[in-house]
């Protein structure tokens, strides 16, 4: 059986009709279109379609899409323009770019919720997501280089 | 405008940081049906019955594949079913597969097929494979077709042996004071790129063929249709959209042709076929294993003399790239160090494991975790500095390869200078080995790194420009965007040329068969030198048309035109010019009169002299240039409980003239990250009969972030003379000595010859208090 939900995505509200065991993953992919959330294991181990719930940051592929109702989720299609965007390109944050969209949304809610995050809390924070073209150093440069400029403001 | 060595953003860099980049399974097309394959449970088994039949009730299924000779598949020997028929060889094979109108009905139908095996002994490893009397993966290796160059012996395991036979063996051992010998193994492993591998698959009613794949090598799927199916070239199309990380594993052929079949099994309709994060571990082709001898020779003052090795390569049950890998392993079977007198066997060994595709550095970082790690051996019993001895035997130009290549200081970088560098960098001077306090110990070890590629000898690759009514220049390449960047660098490279701005130059991501011109593969380090020689030559000639236009505008010879800064001038008087823009779809005079059209300009580039390799003695030119450098690393071991911490990785490297500075230092720190993981956690880990336990990213765990070294990158700049303004092949590099460097490091640490990969504590613990070495 099937039900209609209304989520809300990036702003809007959206109303859908999605099977009771869809993924909320699933259902951004295949029924809205926004691809930007990347499969990569399908199991929480990649982090690669991390999106905010709330501000906090969810692996969508362990969530039912019912469990989006009443939520604000962001995903990669609603940052624009960010602080860690700007510094995942010139930090050269970045290769193949398909873990890329799962790293910002994590990194994008470390910065604002933690703005003086230790190396250690970046740690916490990250080593829930998997790069495999990158060192790291690079992501860890992104980051640290935004939490010098949003630590005023916050 | 200067764009060489410059940190040049990357081309699709806005795509990537807002979701907006495509990769093979983001593509969507309505009426597209979904394949979901059924694998085996067993290494090696005969496939008694298969029932379909309750799979068929399902609704929604529109087609079930399997139970079926299906034509033989290979990159040089046809010996794989695309899908299993009445045996399977590896866990995780294709054993049938089901198309239906969503992927959530075809996995459902999938669970329904019945399938009943009857176990078989599993050949466990490539050296249980070699054994007289091994159990045979392929009985009838005889009877399977195969490409010229290719020698599998039947009754065997062999799918492949390849030969190095340089001076005389005798001679060696007999001029040498001190002989070393060392064994190594490690289990194959896997790429885990974060995009699985996905291709959808359709026939066209006039008989196209179009396959979008996540690829490394979207012009071989063309070739090996042809050869697996008969269709002409020219009617399969393959289109390749950016690709989330391949290094290697995409460089393989699979899921095209599982795909292809699936659709013509529903009369040609679309049919995507996405892996999951387990099939793409096992069931798609993965990271070679290697079961390696060395026995070296040298003098007592550390010259070394002889060099006799065996290599057997686990090819998994199905050749594929096996063979090519194995034989490229042949070809660099040393370390980069003048040796006169080296014998090679090197085998491509079936096994009932997962298959082998290559791998980031193609058999390079296998080989020399076996060399380096003997070089350390060695180094113990002459009593000498381990860096020393690889100093006084360092390749220089004038010296000859394995395959007795003379080298120049064009084709080879500079290896003395990499260890001297190197040997500041580390401090190496303060010793090898410091104990911190009663229970860390800090230690340091070393690598030495080379590498060449062994493409076809005709390997081509093409680049095409056309020009915009603003004068900006589309750069169309066969290179596939896999992550490196070469498509940035392929537009600074052209931007150089023209003396223009790189912003005028719109790169094309997405790879077409159809409209791009042809980049053999994404692989081996090649993109900058070939596809770079093709913008050049494409460039040039982009020059000669613009000239030509300027010239019966401008009323000066062509010979004293200029072209930069977006416009063609007169040498002697800048101020006389014509703008690009106003050019560039040909030239309009005040009364309508036109000369010239939209100028189109092609490139390309082969490379130059490169010859088979002889049976026999293997000797031969298989690729234009060595890059080299040399490693090492620094780690803090616990003694209590034989945990450790990566604390520095270094990399001196010479890949020539740096062309993206940030992009290079990425490249080689990936490829280091990459490496660090190979040597120090990631194996399958198989049971006894074969079959994978860990296959997937919980348990088979890639670097995370916080695991990360400091990384000390430091780049030499010996330039590739023929190459785009000096450069050499990086991609690979940083990979290839971080295995044998963290070896070496730990081996030094515990006093203890280590062998086998990944270094893990329980490995480092059974070394060192003697406990059985269990590991398969």
């Amino acid at each position: 059986m099937s039900n209609p939900i209304t989520l809300n995505i990036n702003g809007k509200k959206r109303q859908i009709t999605v099977r009771p065991a869809a993924t909320l993953l699933d259902t951004l992919r295949l029924r809205l279109g926004l691809t930007g959330s990347k499969p990569g294991c399908l199991n929480g181990d990649c982090g690669a379609c991390t999106v905010l719930m709330d501000g906090v940051p969810m692996k969508s592929c362990l969530m039912l899409a019912v469990e989006g109702e009443g939520k604000e989720i962001t995903t990669i299609e609603g940052l624009i323009n960010t602080p860690i965007q700007k510094a995942f390109i010139e930090k050269f944050a970045f290769q193949c770019g398909y873990c890329t969209p799962g790293f910002l949304m994590n990194c994008h809610a470390l910065v604002y919720t933690e703005p003086n995050a230790s190396d250690e809390r970046i740690k916490d924070w990250l080593e829930s997501n998997i790069c495999r073209c990158t060192g790291y150093r690079e992501i860890e440069e992104a980051v640290i280089s935004v939490l010098n400029t949003v630590k005023g403001t916050h | 405008m200067e764009y060489i060595g410059k940190s040049v953003i990357r081309k699709e860099a806005f795509e990537k940081v807002t979701g907006k980049a495509k990769y093979t399974n983001d593509f969507q097309e309505t009426g597209t049906l979904h394949a979901k394959m059924l694998i085996s449970p067993y290494a090696h088994a005969n496939i008694a019955s298969i029932d379909f039949s309750e799979a068929w009730k399902i609704p929604g299924v529109k087609a079930i594949l399997g139970d079926e000779p299906f034509p033989l598949v290979g990159e040089e020997i046809k010996d794989r079913s695309p899908i299993a028929y009445k045996r399977v060889r590896y866990h995780g094979e294709p054993v049938a597969v089901v198309v239906a109108e969503d992927p959530i009905t075809a996995k459902k139908a999938v669970d329904a097929i019945k399938v009943s095996y009857e176990s078989l002994p599993v050949v466990n490893s490539p050296r249980e494979a070699f054994q007289e009397n091994a159990v045979l993966v392929h009985e009838n290796l005889d009877r399977y077709e195969k490409r010229e160059g290719v020698y599998p012996v039947p009754k065997t395991n062999i799918a492949n042996l390849d030969k190095i036979r340089k001076g005389n063996m005798e001679d060696g051992f007999r001029e040498s004071d001190v002989v070393a010998e060392f064994q190594i193994s490690f289990n194959p492993s896997d790429h885990a790129a974060m995009e699985t591998r996905c291709s959808i698959a359709e026939i066209r009613a006039d008989g196209e063929v179009i396959i979008t794949t996540s690829s490394q090598a979207p012009f071989a799927i063309k070739k090996l249709m042809e050869w697996y199916f008969g269709i002409e070239p020219g009617k399969v199309i393959v289109k390749t959209p950016l690709v989330g990380g391949a290094y290697g594993g995409k460089a393989a052929v699979q899921l095209e042709v599982i795909a292809y079949l699936a659709s013509k099994a529903v009369a040609g309709q679309p049919v995507k076929l996405f892996n999951s994060r387990e099939e793409d571990m096992i069931t798609s082709p993965v990271h070679i294993g290697l079961d390696a001898s060395i026995k070296l020779g040298a003098t007592k003052d550390g010259f070394l003399k002889a060099a006799e090795i065996q290599f057997l390569f686990d090819g998994g049950a199905y050749s594929d790239k096996g063979v090519d890998i194995s034989r490229a392993g042949a070809v660099d079977c040393t370390g980069p160090y003048a040796i006169d007198h080296i014998w090679c066997d090197s085998y491509c060994m079936y096994t009932n494991h997962p298959y082998a595709s290559a791998y980031r550095g193609y058999s390079h970082a296998e080989v020399l975790f076996a060399f380096e790690r003997t070089m350390d051996v060695l180094a113990e019993k002459l009593n000498m500095d381990p860096l020393e001895l690889r100093y006084k035997n360092a390749i220089r130009p004038g010296d000859t390869t394995p395959t007795q290549v003379l080298l120049s200081s064009s084709t080879v970088g500079n290896v003395p200078k990499c260890i001297e560098r190197l040997k500041e960098l580390m401090n190496w001077a303060e010793g090898q080995r410091m104990e911190i306090d009663d229970r860390k110990i800090r230690a340091k070890g070393i690598s030495c790194i080379w590498k060449t590629s062994t493409f076809d000898t005709n390997a081509t690759s093409g680049v095409i420009l056309t020009f915009n009514p603003d004068g900006s220049i589309n750069l169309m390449s066969g290179v596939v965007e896999i992550g490196t960047g070469t498509k940035t660098v392929l537009a600074q490279i052209l931007a150089e040329r023209m003396k223009m701005d790189i912003s005028k130059i719109h790169v094309k991501m997405l790879v077409d068969t159809q409209t791009t011109p042809e980049h053999w593969k994404t692989v081996g380090s090649r993109g900058t030198l070939m596809g770079g020689r093709a913008v050049l030559n494409a460039a040039d000639e982009a020059i000669r048309k613009l000239k030509e236009v300027a010239s019966c505008v401008l009323r000066v010879p062509v010979e004293e035109l200029e072209v930069a800064d977006g416009k063609v001038y007169f040498l002697d008087n800048p101020n006389v010019f014509v703008e690009i823009k106003d050019i560039a779809y040909g030239y309009t005079f005040p009364n309508g009169n036109t000369i010239g059209g939209q100028i189109i300009a092609s490139g390309n580039y082969t490379l130059t002299r490169m010859t088979h390799l002889d049976r026999e003695t293997g000797k031969g030119k298989p690729g234009p240039e060595w890059a080299v450098g040399a490693q090492g690393i620094e780690v803090e071991l616990d003694k209590r409980d034989y945990t450790y911490r990566i604390i520095k990785a270094y990399s001196v490297v010479d890949i020539g003239t740096v062309l993206n500075e940030k992009a290079a230092r990425g490249q080689v720190m990936g490829a280091m990250s990459m490496g660090i993981a190979f040597g120090g956690r990631e194996t399958f880990v198989f049971d006894p009969y074969g079959r994978v336990l860990n296959p997937q990213l919980r348990t088979y765990r890639p670097l995370h972030y916080g695991e990360q070294p400091e990384y000390i990158i430091e780049f030499i700049e010996t330039p590739h003379i023929i190459a785009p303004y000096g450069a050499r092949g990086g991609g690979e590099h940083g990979l290839l000595g971080m295995p044998a460097a963290l070896g070496n490091c730990l081996s030094a640490a515990l006093g203890v010859q280590l062998k086998h990969l990944p270094l893990i504590p329980e490995l480092l613990w059974r070394a060192q208090e003697g406990w059985k070495d269990d590991i398969v």
